[in-house]
C-alpha cells in the first residue's frame, strides 16, 4: 500500500489549513497579550508586537483580587473533581454490575439529566441554593456539579466491558466490592478516568455562566469572571490586558494538556478491555 | 480435601430449566470430570458449586458443610476459568498474591508461598510480567497457581484447556493429572471433549440437557454405556446404534425389550473377502468414505443394516470397493425402549454355540 505523493501533499495541506483555523484565535490572543493598546487597534493588524509588553500580565493580575479568584477557581475545580469521582464511581459500578429494582428507571433518569441544558434549570437550582443561603459561597459553585451524568454513562460503559469472570475470580480471592473497584475496575478504566477528569477540569475551570449567576461579590468569584471584568476597568476595553488575563487563565489547562497528552490521545482511541 | 454432594439440584433461568433435579456425590480426592455437549448445563453446575449462581432447588454440601447460603469465598474452593480471568493490570506475582493479601496472610509467608507455587508451575522467571506478555500456556499456569496458592479443599476447572493449541493441550493434560496426584485435592473438571474426559478423569459424569446420563469410571462408561446418549458421546467415532428391525434379517431371537442394538466401530472387522466366522454377523458392504489416520483407518460403509462407521487397525482397503464387515455377537449392545442400556441379548445363535462348545 503506497500512497501517491499527490495525496500526501493534499493531505498535508488540509492538515495545515485545519491547524490554522484552530490555532489562529489562540495565536491572536497570545500575540495581543504582548501588545500595547495602540498596537491592538491598528489596521492592518500586526502579528508580532514591536516590543513584548510583559507588563500587561502584571497589570492584569493587579487590576483586581486575582489571587483570590485564582484560589477560588482551584478550590471549586478541585472539589468538583473529587465529588464527581466519589459519586460517579459507585454509581457507574452499580449500574454496570448489579441488578436492583427500578435499575432501568434510574438509569433513564440519569440519561435525561444528560439531555437537559443547564440554562433550562439554572433558575430553580438558583432558587434552591438561595433558600439554603449558599449564594456567594464556593459551595454554591461546587454542589450543583457534585456528580456528572456524562461521567456515570461513560464509566458504566467501561465497567460493563470487564468480563464477569474477572469479578468472580476476585470474589473467590476474598476481595470486597471496594477492593474489586479499586484494584480491578479502576485500573482497567484508567483512560476513561483521565478523560473524565480532563473534561471536568476544563469545563469548570473555564465556566463563566454559573459563577456569574451565583456570585454578586468577590468572595466566591472565579478567574473567568475576574478576566471578564478586566474589560470594564479604565473605561474602554483594553484588549491587550484582557488577553493577558486570558492567557493566564488558560495556562493551567495548557500545562495539564502538556503532561497528560499521551493519556488524552489514548483516552480518545480507547475501545475496550482486552 | 472434601466430598461434594449435590442433592436434588435444579436450576432455572426464568422459566427455562437448564439443570434438572441432579443428585451426585463427588468422592473426596477424586478427579471427577463433568462432560457433555455445549449448553448442557456444565458451567451452571460448577457455578452453583462455587456459589456464583444460586440453585433454584436442592442442597449443596462440601465436606460436612451445607454451603447453600455461603458466599463463594467461604466455600473453600478455587476455580480456574476458561478464559483464565487473570487480573490484567497486575503482574503474575500480583495475581497470585491478591487472594493472600485479602486474607491477611503475613507478607513473609506470602512471599514463601508464591515462590513455592511459582516453582511448581514453572513461572519463577515470569513473576514480574503482566499477563498480556505471557503465552497461552503460561497464562494457564498463572491461573492454576492463583488457584493452588490458596490451598483449597476443592478445585473447580471449567474447560481450562480449550483455549490452548492441540499440542499444548496434551501436555497440560498430563501436567494436570500429575498436579492432582501431588495435591490429592478433589478436582471437579468440566469439558465438552470426551477424549479429555476419558484420559483425565477417574470418574466421569456424562450430562445432557441438564440431566445426568451416567456416572462411572471411564472404562466402565466405555464398556457399559448407561444409555444411547452415553454410548454415542464416548468413543470416536461414536457407537453405531440401529433400531432392532434393521437386524431382522441377520439376527434371530432378539428379545422383545431390546428396541435398539449398537456396537462400537472398533469392535467390527472389515476385510476384502468373506471370512464366515461363527457367532458373527457378516455383511457385504460398500465403502462410502475412508479416513486414513496412519495406525488406524475409519470407514463409513453401507450395508443391509444401514450406514455405519468401522474403525480398523489393518492396512486400508481401496476406496469405493466392496468389502465384508463382521460384527461378533458378543459385541452387540442392546438398549431398551427408553434408550437405557437394555436386557441381556440371549441370541439363539449364541446358545447354540455354547451347546456345541465352540465358544
Ligand atoms: N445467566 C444465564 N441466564 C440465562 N440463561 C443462562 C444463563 N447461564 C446459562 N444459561 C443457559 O443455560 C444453559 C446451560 O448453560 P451452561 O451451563 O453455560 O452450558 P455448558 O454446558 O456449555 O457450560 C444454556 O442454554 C445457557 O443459554
Ligand atoms: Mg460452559
Amino acid at each position: 500500500m503506497k500512497t501517491p505523493p499527490i495525496f500526501k501533499a493534499v493531505n498535508g495541506l488540509g492538515l495545515i489549513l485545519l491547524f490554522i483555523i484552530f490555532a489562529m484565535p489562540f495565536i491572536w490572543m497570545a500575540s495581543t497579550a504582548f501588545k500595547t493598546l495602540g498596537e491592538t487597534l491598528t489596521f492592518p493588524p500586526v502579528w508580532i508586537p514591536e516590543t513584548f509588553q510583559w507588563g500587561n500580565f502584571a497589570q492584569a493580575w493587579s487590576s483586581g483580587p486575582f489571587l483570590k479568584y485564582f484560589f477560588n477557581s482551584v478550590i471549586v475545580t478541585l472539589f468538583i473533581l473529587i465529588l464527581q469521582f466519589a459519586t460517579i464511581i459507585p454509581a457507574a459500578y452499580a449500574f454496570a454490575r448489579y441488578n436492583f429494582p427500578m435499575k432501568n428507571f434510574f438509569f433513564a433518569l440519569t440519561m435525561i439529566c444528560l439531555m437537559i441544558p443547564s440554562q433550562l434549570i439554572f433558575l430553580p437550582v438558583y432558587l434552591n441554593l438561595s433558600s439554603w443561603g449558599i449564594l456567594d459561597t464556593i459551595w454554591g459553585l461546587i454542589l450543583p456539579f457534585a456528580t456528572s451524568a456524562f461521567g456515570i454513562f461513560l464509566l458504566r460503559q467501561s465497567f460493563m466491558q470487564v468480563p464477569e469472570e474477572l469479578l468472580e475470580a476476585a470474589r473467590l480471592d476474598d476481595a470486597t466490592e471496594w477492593q474489586i473497584i479499586r484494584k480491578i475496575m479502576l485500573p482497567l478504566a484508567k483512560p476513561v478516568l483521565v478523560t473524565l477528569a480532563l473534561f471536568s477540569f476544563i469545563a469548570h475551570w473555564n465556566d463563566y455562566f454559573w459563577p456569574l449567576v451565583m456570585t454578586t461579590n468577590d468572595t466566591a468569584r472565579t478567574l473567568p469572571l475576574g478576566i471578564a471584568m478586566l474589560r470594564q476597568v479604565e473605561g474602554g476595553a483594553s484588549w491587550n490586558i484582557v488577553m493577558a488575563g486570558n492567557l493566564l487563565l488558560v495556562l493551567p489547562i495548557l500545562i495539564v494538556f502538556f503532561f497528560a497528552q499521551r493519556h488524552i490521545i489514548r483516552a480518545f482511541v480507547y475501545t475496550g478491555v482486552k | 480435601m472434601a466430598e461434594i454432594r449435590l442433592e436434588n439440584i435444579s436450576k432455572a433461568f426464568n422459566e427455562d430449566r437448564v439443570v434438572k433435579n441432579i443428585s451426585l456425590t463427588i468422592k473426596e480426592g477424586s478427579f471427577t470430570v463433568l462432560v457433555g455437549p455445549s449448553g448442557c448445563g456444565k458451567s451452571t453446575i460448577l457455578r452453583m458449586l462455587a456459589g456464583f449462581e444460586k440453585q433454584t432447588e436442592g442442597d449443596i454440601w462440601i465436606g460436612d458443610k451445607l454451603v447453600n447460603d455461603l458466599s463463594p469465598s467461604k466455600r473453600d474452593i478455587a476455580m480456574v476459568f476458561q478464559n483464565y480471568a487473570l487480573y490484567p493490570t497486575m503482574t503474575v506475582k500480583g495475581n497470585i498474591e491478591f487472594g493472600l493479601t485479602n486474607r491477611k496472610v503475613p507478607k513473609k509467608e506470602r512471599q514463601q508461598l508464591i515462590e513455592e507455587i511459582a516453582g511448581i508451575v514453572g513461572l519463577t522467571e515470569h513473576l514480574n510480567k503482566k499477563p498480556d506478555k505471557l503465552s497461552g500456556g503460561q497464562r494457564q499456569r498463572v491461573a492454576l497457581a492463583r488457584a493452588m496458592v490458596k490451598k483449597p479443599k476443592v478445585f473447580i476447572l471449567d474447560e481450562p484447556l480449550s483455549n490452548l493449541d492441540a499440542k499444548l493441550r496434551t501436555q497440560m493434560r498430563a501436567e494436570l493429572i500429575q498436579l492432582h496426584e501431588k495435591l490429592g485435592t478433589t478436582f471437579v473438571y468440566v469439558t465438552h471433549d470426551q477424549v479429555e474426559a476419558m484420559s483425565m478423569g477417574d470418574e466421569i459424569i456424562i450430562l445432557n440437557q441438564g440431566v445426568v446420563q451416567q456416572k462411572a469410571a471411564p472404562i466402565e462408561v466405555y464398556e457399559n454405556p448407561g444409555n444411547i446418549f452415553a454410548a454415542e458421546f464416548i468413543g470416536q467415532p461414536p457407537m453405531n446404534v440401529f433400531e432392532r428391525k434393521a437386524f431382522a434379517e441377520t439376527l434371530e431371537g432378539v428379545p422383545e425389550e431390546a428396541h435398539y442394538i449398537g456396537f462400537r466401530p472398533e469392535h467390527a472387522g472389515i476385510s476384502s473377502a468373506a471370512v464366515s466366522v461363527p457367532h458373527t454377523i457378516e455383511l457385504e458392504s460398500e465403502i462410502l468414505a475412508l479416513e486414513t489416520l496412519g495406525a488406524e483407518s475409519i470407514y463409513k460403509v453401507k450395508n443391509r443394516i444401514g450406514v455405519m462407521n468401522i474403525r480398523s487397525f489393518s492396512a486400508p482397503l481401496p476406496k469405493h470397493a466392496i468389502c465384508f464387515v463382521s460384527i461378533p455377537h458378543e459385541k452387540l449392545y442392546p438398549f431398551g425402549a427408553d434408550k437405557a442400556a437394555g436386557p441381556e441379548l440371549n441370541l439363539s445363535v449364541k446358545k447354540e454355540a455354547a451347546l456345541n462348545g465352540i465358544d
